[in-house]
């Protein structure tokens, strides 16, 4: 930064060649890169491999759930060279390491494998180029976000490794459970599961305000000239409001985690009832703390981390909606403020996750209201989806397929949580299988789904090459049936009382026994859900292997591959550092296809309007393009 | 490639990159705190009777502590304003008087109130055996009045044996059932002569001031630990910006060093409001 550049500022930087080329060494370019579209690949690689780490501890979970009590075939005796005897000793899993599979299944899911991959990596790599910006706002700040994250993944694979195992109070963590597992004779006081659990999630949340702060002020100060909010593509929407989640909502849990810290480290008392009795020993506490503390807490983050789950996926499928239906995306306006007015309510209906409680019926009526408040602009946007999608002419490439699955599956879990939403209802189907098949539509054909789409889409911008179609096929349509297979009789099991934290998978119960639907017993539902689970992790290796074969075989293809409208498919593939060639300027909004009078299906967002097609629109609704 | 915004403002926005983003931190840091405060009040409106202590902290030094804070916030103003005028020299000493005054606050948090507290004593007692302790309590007095009862005995710790502790009690224990007592005073009393000998079967719990002793001090030590962090975090910021090297960027662009004073300046602000809320929850109310 020299004195020149405060009056050089406003006029538009051409690229300075000697500027731009002077090399980095590899490790500045690859590893401790500042450039957005570095980190955000490296964000998608790390998210990308929990998510498999994430779904492989599940395949395990789900043979002790269909075959409980028998040795795994082939791998079982290796596991317990990898975890440690008390995991699988002769294959066999131990109820303490479900346990532990059974909470980092969730923590590595949620916060390793889909924030990363929906928020940060997407976000980093496609936000600054769908604005225009040569780059984020603060570079090295990104880069500390990557690797404070980095850390705290590290922290929590570490802790598979130490002498007891991995984090197993459920990836809630909720106390006096969490505060008091993990401790005692053979366990270290700070390198046990729990304990490094908490300070792995302090880097995470390090890692994602760090993030979203970033986010935030690179949409509000670096967009393009004439890219004015409501010109805005609906994904950078998305991202925004789900970066103000992350900023507002993280840090009470960051506080809760520093208690909870406090209290397995310090002996403190925060979450520590009195007259606690362990074993049946009186815990030698202060005592005077309060469990309920801990619920809201986390859950005051938890329920704002469903949509920022769910907001980004959102976001990838308004895009890849209107760019495949060859339409304008319908009711923008009503997508925004909807996204918007979900941001807002999302920090008022976290109670709901704790009917269970006896908090009281005035505060269940309270946010009871609210949770089915925030059903109408979920519906709105997922109706103004359906309906871009009328009279469009659809093409059904790998992207698309997603984005199209999506819909429904989305529909399914959005719709199959209004009973939880009233007490009444949720009294019986509170943590069944109900609820596991309630939020796995949302999140895993849900979300999962959007950000495949998002993968397939802007692969290209990435590498300058297509990810190959015929096996983008081979993966989209086994997932697509192996993920209904294994959550749809969920909600049968729940349904018939089958609770979700049994160790056996319901076979030492009679109510898993007794009943059967379609012909199997809740038990036996357990088979072909396992069965399928294990087949939808083989469809995923044809996603692999496409993956990396297609960045350096895949088809070449030119800088818009997909016709579309918005800023970043005007800059090169892959983009260099700085990302376009001259400072794009923004004339029009984000979706104009099929403009009529017009020889291409799409007007891309840097395309002057003519005279000619100023008299064919309404002055009032664009004002900006009337005066001269 | 040069990244708009880093110093001039964004006509449409009037602002410069830094300063959204450091109001953003800030927001941030709201919730942070604002989490652990609903703490306090949630597990203060939750205690039992006689558990939530009150006039165990020196509000002197307090008091002092908090016009320290007070004082630095208006000297990082001043280093900021002497910038924005062009005054290095003056920049200079405001920005020592700041980091100074930081200094100052961490060393009578560290060196002196905390380590008083992990030299206090504190003994509960159980409740069938508060009868016995009476002349220390004075509880019969209290209830009459309608005050809380006490189920603690504090000072300091003499010795002990296998069977009793022996402590110099504190004038609340020592004379239970002076009127004077009732309310926590101004300036703290010290440990009187007067030696009381608790039989160890006789008590609940028995600690030093420390975390572990009550939901209260475990807010206290967590809070105040955490405030002192972000001290800690900005006067090491102020250092940065004090040394030789911001002479050279003062040299080279003088905007920039005085925006970076105006968005740490903005976060010691913020310090500074967190406690100006501390003061009253921990040492007043």
């Amino acid at each position: 930064m020299d004195a020149t550049s405060v009056e050089t500022h406003h006029e538009p930087h051409g690229h300075d060649a000697a500027h731009e080329h002077h090399e980095l060494g590899w490790w500045r370019k690859y590893i401790f890169s500042t450039d957005h579209k570095v980190i955000g690949i490296q964000y998608g690689i790390t998210g990308l491999l929990f998510l498999l780490i994430g779904f492989s501890l599940m395949m395990l979970m789900r043979w002790q759930l269909a075959y409980p009590g028998q040795a795994l075939p082939v791998i079982g005796k290796w596991l317990p060279h990898i975890f440690g005897p008390g995991s699988m000793p002769d294959g066999k899993m131990t109820p303490d390491f479900y346990n532990s599979l059974g909470a980092m299944h969730g923590t590595i899911m949620i916060f390793l494998g889909v924030v990363p991959l929906a928020f940060a990596a997407f976000g980093n790599f496609v936000v600054p180029l769908q604005i225009g910006a040569p780059d984020m706002t603060f570079p090295k700040v990104n880069m500390a976000s990557y690797w404070a994250l980095f850390v705290g993944a590290s922290i929590m694979v570490t802790s598979f490794f130490v002498p007891g195992g991995a984090a197993k109070s459920g990836w809630t963590s909720y106390v006096p459970l969490a505060a008091i597992s993990d401790t005692g004779q053979g366990y270290n006081p700070i390198f046990n599961g729990q304990t490094l659990w908490l300070i792995g999630f302090i880097f995470l949340i390090t890692s994602s305000l760090l993030g979203a702060i970033n986010f935030i002020t690179t949409i509000i100060q670096l967009r393009a000239k004439g890219l004015t909010w409501m010109r805005l593509p609906f994904f950078v929407w998305a991202q925004f409001v789900t970066a103000f989640l992350l900023v507002l909502a993280f840090p009470p849990l960051e506080a809760a985690i520093v208690m909870q810290l406090m209290d397995r480290v310090a002996h403190t008392s925060f979450f520590m009832p009195s007259g606690l009795v362990v074993n049946g020993t009186p815990l030698s506490i202060s005592g005077g703390g309060s469990p309920l503390l801990w619920q809201h807490l986390f859950w005051f983050l938890g329920h704002p981390e469903v949509y920022v789950l769910i907001l980004p996926a959102f976001g990838i499928v308004a895009e890849i909606l209107a760019n495949n239906s060859r339409k304008p995306l319908w009711g923008y306006k009503s997508l925004v403020f909807s996204v918007l007015v979900i941001g807002f309510l999302s920090f008022i209906v976290w109670a709901h996750h704790m009917w269970m409680t006896g908090m009281g019926s005035a505060v269940s009526a309270f946010f009871q209201t609210t949770t089915l408040l925030i059903s109408i602009p979920s519906v709105i946007i997922l109706s103004a989806f359906f309906i871009s999608l009328w009279g469009g002419s659809i093409r059904f490439n790998v992207p698309m397929l997603f984005t199209i699955a999506f819909l429904p599956m989305f529909g399914i879990g959005g719709l199959t949580g209004i009973p939880l939403a009233f007490n009444s209802a949720d009294l019986y189907l509170h943590d069944t299988y109900y609820i596991i098949a309630h939020f796995h539509y949302i999140v895993a054909p849900g979300t999962i789904f959007g950000l495949f789409a998002g993968i397939y889409y802007w692969f290209p911008k990435a590498t300058g090459r297509k990810m190959n179609e015929f096996w983008g096929k081979v993966h989209f349509w086994p997932t697509l049936v192996c993920m209904n297979v294994i959550f749809l009789p969920m909600f049968l099991q729940g349904m018939a009382g089958m609770h979700r934290r049994w160790y056996d998978g319901g076979q030492g119960w009679n109510v898993a026994n007794e009943h059967t639907i379609w012909g199997l017993t809740g038990f036996q539902w357990n088979h072909p859900i396992s069965w399928a689970a294990w087949i939808m992790g083989l469809a995923q290796i044809p996603f692999i292997i496409n993956f990396f074969w297609s960045i350096k075989h895949g088809e070449k293809v030119n800088d818009n591959p997909w016709e579309a409208t918005t800023l970043e498919w005007t800059a090169p593939s892959p983009p260099p550092h700085g990302n376009f060639l001259t400072p794009p300027v923004a004339y029009r909004g984000p979706y104009e296809y099929s403009l009529p009078g017009r020889e291409r299906d799409y007007t891309m967002q840097n395309e002057p309007v003519e005279p000619a097609e100023r008299s064919r629109r309404k002055p009032a609704a664009e004002p900006v393009l009337v005066s001269h | 490639m040069e990244i708009p915004y880093t110093i001039s403002t964004r006509p449409d926005t009037g602002l410069w990159n830094a300063k959204v983003g450091i109001w953003l931190f800030l927001a941030s840091e709201v919730m942070l705190f604002g989490g652990l405060f609903s703490a306090y009040i949630f597990l203060r409106i939750d205690a039992a009777p006689g558990m939530w202590p009150h006039g165990l902290l020196n509000v002197p030094v307090g008091t002092m502590n908090t016009a320290i804070l007070i004082l630095s916030s208006v000297t990082v103003v001043l280093a900021w304003a002497s910038l924005k005028m062009r005054r290095y020299r003056a920049y200079w000493w405001y920005m020592l008087a700041t980091i100074s005054c930081g200094v100052i606050f961490l060393t009578v948090k560290l060196a002196y109130e905390w380590p008083q507290k992990f030299e206090h004593f504190g003994a509960y007692i159980k409740p069938e055996a508060l009868g016995k302790y009476e002349k220390y309590l004075g509880n019969e007095r209290r209830a009459e009045k309608g005050l809380e009862p006490r189920i603690e005995i504090t000072g300091h710790l003499h010795s002990q044996n296998a069977k009793e502790y022996e402590v110099a009690l504190d004038p609340v224990n020592a004379e239970p059932d002076n009127p004077a007592m009732d309310r926590p005073h101004f300036f703290p009393l010290p440990v009187t002569d007067k030696i009381a000998t608790i039989e160890k079967e006789d008590v609940e719990r028995a600690t030093m001031f420390l975390p572990t002793h009550s939901a209260y001090f475990a807010s206290y030590f967590t809070i105040t630990g955490l405030h002192g962090m972000h001290v800690l975090g900005g006067v090491l910021v102020f250092i940065y910006m004090w040394l030789p090297v911001s002479k050279k960027l003062y040299q080279r662009n003088p905007e920039h060093l005085a925006n970076r004073v105006e968005v740490s300046g903005l976060f010691w602000h913020f310090v500074d409001l967190v406690w100006i809320f501390v003061f009253p929850l921990f040492y007043l109310l």
